[in-house]
C-alpha cells in the first residue's frame, strides 16, 4: 500500500472507530445508537435553518484549526488558540460597539483588531520561545486562563459592571439579509467566505512564498536553517504571530457574526481545543483543516439535536471527537496494521 | 480587622484551597519525572470530582460520615482508569503526549457530564449532604497564635495532601524506585541499558498521577464545591500543572507552589472583606498563578529545568 493512501486511510479509520465506539457507549448506557445517530444527522441536515446554523458553527472551527495547523507546520504546538480566540473576540466586540463607521471601514477594522489582538497574545509565547527557549505549550496553556479572566474583567469595564458587552453596530456585523432569507433566519453570516479565503491564504503563505518555506524549514530543523542563514528566532515569533492572528479572526466570527457581542465566560469556549482535533484530522494541510472543521463543526452542532430527539446527552459528540483524536494520535498502530495487511495481500 | 485576625482568616482558607492542587500537582511530578507529560490532569480531576459526588449522593445513607472518604477511593479508581488510556496511547502506542493529554481532558469532561445527565437528567447534581468536616487538632491547637492559624478548624484532607507530598518527596529522592523513575525521565536509553523497564516505570508513574489527580478532584468536589456540574473543575488541573512547574518538578516545591496558589485563590474569594486586598481588582488575583508560572519558566524566578526526556516517547533501539 502506498504512503499516500495510508495517510488518507488513517483519519478515515479513526473517524469510523470513533463513531463505532460512540455507538457502543450509547448502547451500553441504554440508548438506541441508531436513533442517536439519526438525531445527529437530522441536527446537521434537517432543513435550511439547521444547515445554515451548521455552516455558522463550522466557520470558527476553520480558523482555530488553521491556527493550530499553521503552528504545527512550523514546529510549534499552539495550545493557546483558545486564549488568542478569546482576545480576538473581545477586540472585535469592542471595536464593533465602540465606533460608528461606514460598514466598508468598520468590518475590516474590527477584523484587523481581532487579528492583532490574537497575534499579540501569541507574540508572548513566541518571544519567550525564541529568546529564552521556554516551551510554548505550558506558556500558551497559562495564557488561556489569563485571557479568560482578563477578558471577563474588560467586559465588566466596558459594559460598566454588566455581564456582556453592548450589541455591535450593524455596520460591523457580518450577518446578511440574503443568508437569513435563504436559510430561514439562521445566524449564518459572511464569515464562511472569510474562512475559505483564510484557507487559501495559509496555503499560499506556506507553499508559495519564501517566508513560508523558511517557516517550515525552521520547524523541521532549527540548526540547519540557522546554518543556511535564516533568522531562527524571528521565524519562530512570526509563526506564532500568524497562528495567533488566525485564532483572533476565529474570535471575530463569534463577535461579528454569531453573537454580535461578548458575554462573560465561565469556562473555555472549547473552540480552541477542538481546533487541535481539527488540525490533527486534517494532517495540518489547509484543505485538510477545512474538511476537519466541516466534520467536527457539523458533529458539534448536530449533537445539540440529540437530547431532544433521541434523549442522548449531547456530550456523546465530544466523546466521539476525543476518541477520534486518540486514534489519529496513535496512528502508528493503524499504520503498522495497514502495512501488515498490505504485505499479506502482496504475498498472496 | 487587625493584621493577626486577617491571618487567622486567610491561612486556613489558603490551605483549604491548596489541598486539591497539592494532590494533583504531586501526581504531575510523578509522570513528568518519568518522562511523560500529562496535560490530561484537568480531565482526570473532572472525572474524580464527578465520580466522588455521584458516589456520595448515592451512598450517603449507608456509609454516613465515612462517605466522603470512600468517595476519595472511588475517585482514585476512576482516575486510574482514565489515566490508563493516556498510558496506553502515550507509552505503548507512541502517540504525541500533549495531543493525547488534550484528548483526555475532552474525554474526561464529556464522559463526566454525559454520565451525570444520564443518571440525574440534568447537567448539575444536587448538593451532597456528607461533606468533609473540620476538627481541631488536640494540643497543637492550644499553642498561642500559631495554633489558631494552622491547627484550628483543619480539614483532614489538607493533612492528607501535605502528607502525600512528603511521602512523594521520600519516594522520589530516597528510594531505588524513585531513582529509577528519575533515570527513566532523564535518559531512558541509559536506564534501559542498566536493566530498568522503561515502559513499566512510565506506566506506573502515569497511573499514580491518575490516582492522585482523581483524589484531587474528589477533594475539590467534596470539600469546596459540594456538587458537580460542567464548570465545577475549571482550570484546577492546569493550575496544578502550573504548581508543578513553579515548584521546579520537585514534590516539596510543588507543595509550596500549590500552597501559594491556594493563597491567591483564597484571597480572590474572601479578599473582599480584607482591608487593602479589597482594593485590588479580582482579575489580578485570578491570573496571578498563571503569570507567575510564565515568569518562572522564563527564568525570572530561578531557572527551572524540565526532566530531559519529558514528552518524548521511548522507542527501543532508536538513538
Amino acid at each position: 500500500m502506498n504512503k499516500r493512501l495510508i495517510n488518507i486511510l488513517v483519519p478515515l479509520i479513526s473517524i469510523v472507530l470513533g463513531l463505532v465506539i460512540g455507538a457502543i457507549v450509547m448502547a451500553v448506557s441504554g440508548f438506541n445508537p441508531v436513533d442517536g445517530y439519526m438525531a445527529l444527522w437530522n441536527g446537521i441536515f434537517m432543513d435550511t435553518y439547521t444547515l445554515g446554523e451548521t455552516v455558522r458553527q463550522i466557520t470558527p472551527y476553520v480558523f482555530s484549526g488553521l491556527a493550530v495547523a499553521f503552528a504545527f507546520r512550523t514546529g510549534l504546538f499552539n495550545i493557546g488558540v483558545e486564549g488568542q480566540l478569546i482576545m480576538g473576540w473581545l477586540a472585535a466586540a469592542y471595536v464593533g460597539q465602540a465606533f460608528e463607521l461606514p460598514a466598508i471601514i468598520h468590518v475590516p477594522l474590527a477584523l484587523i483588531a481581532a487579528a492583532v489582538a490574537g497575534a499579540l497574545w501569541a507574540f508572548i509565547p513566541g518571544l519567550l520561545k525564541a529568546k529564552l527557549q521556554v516551551h510554548e505549550v505550558i506558556v500558551t496553556i497559562m495564557l488561556n486562563y489569563t485571557a479568560l479572566h482578563v477578558a471577563n474583567a474588560f467586559i465588566e469595564m466596558i459594559s460598566g459592571g454588566g455581564e456582556r458587552t453592548d450589541k455591535i453596530h450593524e455596520s460591523a456585523s457580518l450577518r446578511s439579509e440574503f443568508f437569513e432569507s435563504i436559510t430561514d433566519y439562521s445566524r449564518m453570516h459572511w464569515g464562511f467566505v472569510l474562512a475559505l479565503i483564510a484557507v487559501m491564504v495559509m496555503w499560499f503563505i506556506l507553499e508559495k512564498t519564501t517566508r513560508g518555506y523558511e517557516l517550515k524549514a525552521v520547524g523541521f530543523n532549527k540548526h540547519a536553517s540557522q546554518y543556511a542563514g535564516m533568522n531562527v528566532s524571528k521565524n519562530i515569533i512570526l509563526a506564532m504571530v500568524i497562528s495567533g492572528a488566525f485564532a483572533g479572526l476565529g474570535g471575530a466570527m463569534e463577535a461579528l457574526g454569531t453573537f454580535e457581542n461578548m458575554t462573560k465566560l465561565h469556562a473555555s469556549t472549547g473552540i480552541g481545543f477542538d481546533g487541535i482535533a481539527v488540525a490533527l484530522l486534517g494532517a495540518n494541510q489547509p484543505f485538510g483543516v477545512l474538511l476537519g472543521a466541516i466534520l467536527f463543526g457539523s458533529l458539534k452542532y448536530g449533537g445539540l439535536n440529540m437530547p431532544s430527539e433521541a434523549g442522548v446527552p449531547t456530550e456523546i459528540v465530544s466523546i466521539v471527537i476525543a476518541l477520534i483524536i486518540f486514534f489519529v494520535a496513535s496512528g502508528y498502530v493503524i499504520r503498522v496494521a495497514l502495512e501488515r495487511f498490505g504485505k499479506r495481500k502482496e504475498v498472496k | 480587622m487587625s493584621f493577626l485576625e486577617v491571618l487567622y482568616f486567610i491561612i486556613p482558607s489558603a490551605i483549604f484551597y491548596a489541598a486539591p492542587l497539592i494532590m494533583t500537582a504531586i501526581g504531575g511530578v510523578f509522570t513528568e519525572r518519568s518522562g511523560v507529560v500529562n496535560i490530561g490532569l484537568e480531565g482526570i480531576m473532572i472525572v474524580g470530582a464527578a465520580s466522588s459526588i455521584m458516589f456520595n449522593l448515592t451512598f450517603a445513607d449507608q456509609f454516613g460520615d465515612a462517605t466522603p472518604w470512600i468517595g476519595l477511593i472511588v475517585a482514585m479508581l476512576f482516575g486510574i482508569i482514565l489515566s490508563a488510556i493516556l498510558a496506553v496511547a502515550a507509552v505503548s502506542l507512541r502517540a504525541d503526549q500533549t495531543v493525547s493529554g488534550v484528548a483526555l481532558n475532552m474525554l474526561g469532561l464529556a464522559v463526566a457530564v454525559f454520565t451525570v445527565k444520564m443518571v440525574y437528567d440534568k447537567g448539575q447534581t444536587d448538593s451532597i449532604t456528607e461533606r468533609f468536616s473540620r476538627f481541631d487538632i488536640p494540643l497543637l491547637s492550644d499553642i498561642p497564635i500559631i495554633g489558631r492559624m494552622f491547627f484550628v478548624d483543619v480539614y483532614a484532607t489538607s493533612i492528607l495532601a501535605i502528607a502525600v507530598a512528603l511521602i512523594a518527596w521520600f519516594i522520589i529522592t530516597k528510594t531505588p524506585f524513585g531513582l529509577r523513575l528519575r533515570a527513566v525521565g532523564e535518559h531512558p536509553m541509559a536506564a534501559d541499558t542498566m536493566g530498568v523497564n522503561v515502559t513499566k516505570m512510565r506506566y506506573i508513574a502515569v497511573l499514580i498521577s491518575g490516582a492522585l489527580g482523581g483524589i484531587g478532584g474528589a477533594i475539590y468536589a467534596q470539600a469546596i464545591a459540594g456538587n458537580f456540574g460542567a464548570s465545577t473543575i475549571s482550570g484546577q488541573g492546569f493550575m496544578a500543572i502550573a504548581a508543578m512547574i513553579f515548584g521546579k518538578w520537585s514534590p516539596i516545591g510543588a507543595l509550596g507552589a500549590a500552597l501559594f496558589f491556594g493563597f491567591a485563590q483564597a484571597l480572590s474569594v474572601v479578599g473582599s472583606s480584607i482591608p487593602y486586598v479589597q482594593d485590588v481588582p479580582d482579575v489580578f488575583l485570578h491570573i496571578l498563578p498563571y503569570v507567575l508560572t510564565i515568569l518562572a519558566l522564563a527564568g525570572f524566578i530561578g531557572k527551572a529545568n524540565a526532566p530531559k526526556a519529558s514528552g518524548v516517547p521511548y522507542i527501543k533501539g532508536k538513538r
